[in-house]
């Protein structure tokens, strides 16, 4: 072809660009699959990004101390509206005067009118303990309080004139707030609304998300470990052997995960089967059982048993079409079988050790219930503390902010992994 | 272990057995021995035996019994990559995540050679077989007949002496697995290589090889030039898979002057060779090839015995005519006549006499 005719766009028989032809005949079959998947789509919106949109927006806002609504009735009725136009009036620092104390005076009336007080006060509790038998205190004594109203208050809990609960209402008085976040990462806002660092004791959402990070490394290099010999041997044996062996890989699925876990809880307690034999054959002493359970060798053991099906699959996916002629030309053009694993084999299994590290990564960065039930105290993981602000106390700000982060961290891994790897070069079965 | 008995020797399997399973023999006392620089065929149905013997000299597999000789040298004991031997998979076997010239400068790198004499060396393979425009794409990136001369590059980049091909042209098309028979054989002799070729393609075997080995059931049926092989079997399993083959069956009457009087099955009497016949009473298939046989009398031998036989069907081909007739109760003889202005062309349900000169005619075991 000559560089003048390459140059032109190519024309149908009729004349037609050849590239709008083609777009035309393939947007109907293109019409007809986005209907196939209609069904697919909305599944997904529905059940996936609509609760992880609404948890986002939960991470960000909450309405505890703006908006009462009737759990019967489902009214919503706007609370603290008069401190909330003092905090508007007045800018940040100001210290609170009459106007202040008469407008919390009324704002509580109306607490206890619509019997509120406990949620209001819990939202304001979630940053500053301790603030929710005040408003509840409050509230009930609303009725008797009397101009002037800050001796009243202070009269009632001389706590009220504390800057930072001033500086927590302030916050919690727009909704939207990025103090979850901060919750989230050990930082508070002090009295005057500047980040940072909370008390060292109560310093344990950093802390949790490293040991998360470190655990989930040491887990998934262990699966890689322990899985690759298992995927390969599983990939070369006859298929009679090797489907006995994939079904041996397989049961900890089909076992429940509580029964199995349980299981790890018999073996590997200090007054559990390994430390009785290990004592009965004098390997150690009574007095020095080994600590494997209820710490974090515990939540690593049963993690990696756990997750390893997870690793062998795509290990075993990618190897079982590696034709063993590979290997066999590599040795045949002067390879010893160790140039030949290492410069012929393993590079071809590269795509299932990403999509086996990926996948068992990012389980364990979220899994809950193993460490839960194994892990003791310095055995859980950043999802335990996520489950407990949404069951025990009740922050669901916080829990949000925190999956919000742990979501965050796993997209960055995510794209690192793609800049890195490649995300074409992923396979999973 | 004793040293090689044939001084010229280069490949000798000596007593060679084989089994996978400890119940049957896949290789049955093999024995061979190959010249340096011969290319050598085993030609053979599927299933004979003929990657197992390919396995066992590239020492992927090892012999249950016997010896392998390299150059004088028993190789039992050699592990793979230090045989020396290059290799064609039939599947090619490219690396796919390493470049057409990281493929090529592998056997290179294992052996430490510098990276100036490979960069040289895998130029010259790559130009060798015509394909030092394609060195830096990835073998999935190439044709089937492009990624077969690769794989023979790879083979041969290394300069080893002695090259084992499994099929390598199996995959490809007609034309072009004619091309790429005669680029291999022509590279083979240039360069002096020893070669195994395996194939069940009896076209190409006949066509590229010194010498072919006709296996079958684990044996070295026969092992010819390919013209001894077409023209003189040894036994009716080679005459049957070498080329188009008439067979009729009988019995021996008499062996008188080195000609075989034999009584077909329906009564008549023809002269044959004997070849794997000794003594009168014995049952024998006699084979005929097709192009051998006359059915113009004054081209037949005087006192010649003839068959009657009628003709069933005639086929235009071209270049021949493919003529089937029904003779002594068999309907699938064949007869094959050259296009010439005075050939006859035979009309179904014409009946005629056919004959042919005896040493044409093999009595061959039953
Ligand atoms: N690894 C193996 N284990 C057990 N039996 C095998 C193995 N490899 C081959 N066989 C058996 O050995 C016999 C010979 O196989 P081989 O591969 O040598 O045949 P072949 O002549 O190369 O056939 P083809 O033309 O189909 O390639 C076959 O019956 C086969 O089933
Ligand atoms: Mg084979």
């Amino acid at each position: 072809m000559s560089d003048a005719a390459a140059n032109q766009p190519l024309k149908t028989a009729d004349g037609i660009p050849l590239k709008a032809s083609l777009a035309r005949a393939e947007s109907r079959a293109r019409r007809k699959a986005f209907l196939l998947v209609l069904p697919l789509l909305a599944f997904i919106l529905i059940t996936f990004i609509a609760p992880i949109g609404q948890m986002l927006h939960q991470s960000f806002y909450n309405e505890g101390f703006t908006v009462r609504e009737d759990v019967v009735s489902g009214k919503r009725t706007p609370i603290m509206v008069n401190l909330k136009q003092w905090f508007d009036e007045n800018p940040q620092g100001s210290e609170p005067d009459e106007a202040a104390y008469a407008a919390l005076a009324a704002d509580l009336l109306h607490l206890q009118e619509l019997r509120a007080a406990g949620s209001a006060g819990t939202r304001i509790n979630y940053e500053r303990s301790g603030s929710r038998s005040m408003f509840t205190k409050g509230a009930r004594n609303a009725k008797k309080l009397e101009p002037p109203y800050k001796e009243a208050i202070l009269d009632l809990d001389d706590e009220w004139s504390d800057p930072e609960l001033w500086q927590v209402m302030r916050d919690a008085s727009s909704g939207y707030t990025i103090n979850f976040y901060l919750a989230a990462l050990d930082r508070a806002k002090n009295a005057d609304g500047e980040i940072v660092m909370v008390d060292p004791e109560r310093q344990v959402y950093v802390k949790l998300f490293i040991r998360t990070l470190v655990l989930s490394l040491l887990i998934t290099f262990l699966t890689f470990i322990l899985g690759y010999p298992i995927a390969h041997l599983l990939a070369t044996l006859p298929l009679r052997y090797s489907n006995l062996l994939m079904i041996l890989v397989l049961l900890p699925f089909w076992t429940s995960l509580l029964v199995r876990t349980t299981s790890w809880m018999v073996l590997l307690q200090s007054q559990g089967v390994v430390n009785d034999a290990l004592v009965a054959s004098g390997l150690l002493g009574d007095e020095n059982r080994l600590q494997m359970m209820y710490n974090q060798a515990g939540t690593v053991i049963a993690m990696t048993h756990i997750l390893l099906p997870f690793m062998v699959l795509p290990l075993y996916s990618v190897m079982r079409p590696i034709n063993p002629s590979y290997v066999r030309a590599a040795r045949s053009l002067g390879a010893t079988s160790f140039t030949a694993f290492r410069r012929v084999y393993f590079p071809q299994t590269i795509p299932g050790i990403g999509a086996g590290a990926l996948l068992v990564f990012i389980l364990s960065v979220g899994y809950y219930i193993t460490p839960a039930l194994v892990g003791g105290a310095d055995g859980q993981l950043i999802s335990n503390l996520i489950a407990f602000h949404m069951q025990k106390s009740l922050n669901w700000s916080l829990a949000a902010a925190l999956a919000a982060l742990l979501l965050g961290g796993i997209l960055i891994l995510y794209w690192l992994y793609d800049r890195l790897v490649g995300i074409d070069n992923l396979k999973l079965g | 272990m004793a040293a090689s008995q044939n001084e010229d020797a280069f490949v000798e399997f000596e007593r060679v057995q084989k089994s996978y399973d400890g119940e049957t023999l896949v290789v049955k006392d093999l024995n061979l021995t190959m010249p340096k620089g011969e290319f050598l065929t085993m030609l053979g149905p599927s299933g004979s035996g003929k990657t197992t013997c390919l396995m066992m000299l590239a020492g992927f597999e090892t012999a249950t019994h016997g010896d392998i000789r390299l150059n004088g040298r028993p190789i039992n004991n050699i592990p793979p990559h230090k045989r020396g031997i290059g290799m064609v998979f039939q599947n090619y076997a490219l690396f796919p995540h390493m470049t057409i010239e990281e493929n090529l400068s592998f056997p290179l790198e294992v052996r430490n050679i510098g990276k100036s004499d490979r960069e040289a060396k895998v130029k010259r393979a790559l130009d060798m077989v015509e394909m030092g425009a394609f060195g830096k794409r990835r073998p999935a990136q190439l044709s089937g007949g492009q990624q077969q001369r690769i794989a023979l590059a790879r083979a041969l980049v290394f300069e080893p002496e002695l090259v084992l091909m499994d099929e390598p042209l199996g995959a490809l098309d007609k034309q072009l697995r004619e091309k790429m028979q005669f680029e291999i054989t022509d590279l083979a002799h240039r360069l002096g290589i020893t070669t195994v070729y395996v194939t069940h393609d009896q076209t190409e075997a006949l066509t590229m090889s010194d010498r072919v080995a006709v296996f079958d059931d684990g044996r070295i049926q026969q092992l010819d030039a390919p013209d001894t092989l077409y023209e003189e079997p040894q036994n009716s399993f080679v005459a049957q898979f070498i080329g188009e083959n008439n067979t009729l069956e009988g019995t021996v009457k008499e062996i008188r002057d080195g000609i075989a009087l034999v009584q077909l099955d329906d009564g008549e009497l023809i002269d044959c060779l004997p070849v794997n016949v000794s003594k009168p009473g014995e049952r024998t298939r006699v084979s005929i090839r097709p192009e051998r046989v006359e059915f113009n009398k004054e081209r037949l031998q005087a006192g010649a015995h003839t068959l009657k036989a009628e003709v069933m069907e005639f086929i235009y081909m071209g270049d021949i005519f493919r003529t089937r007739l029904k003779v002594a109760g068999n309907d699938e003889f064949v007869v094959k006549t050259r296009n010439a202005p005075d050939q006859v062309r035979l009309k179904p349900g014409e009946q005629i006499e056919i004959g042919w000169l005896p040493q044409d005619c093999r009595a061959l075991d039953a």
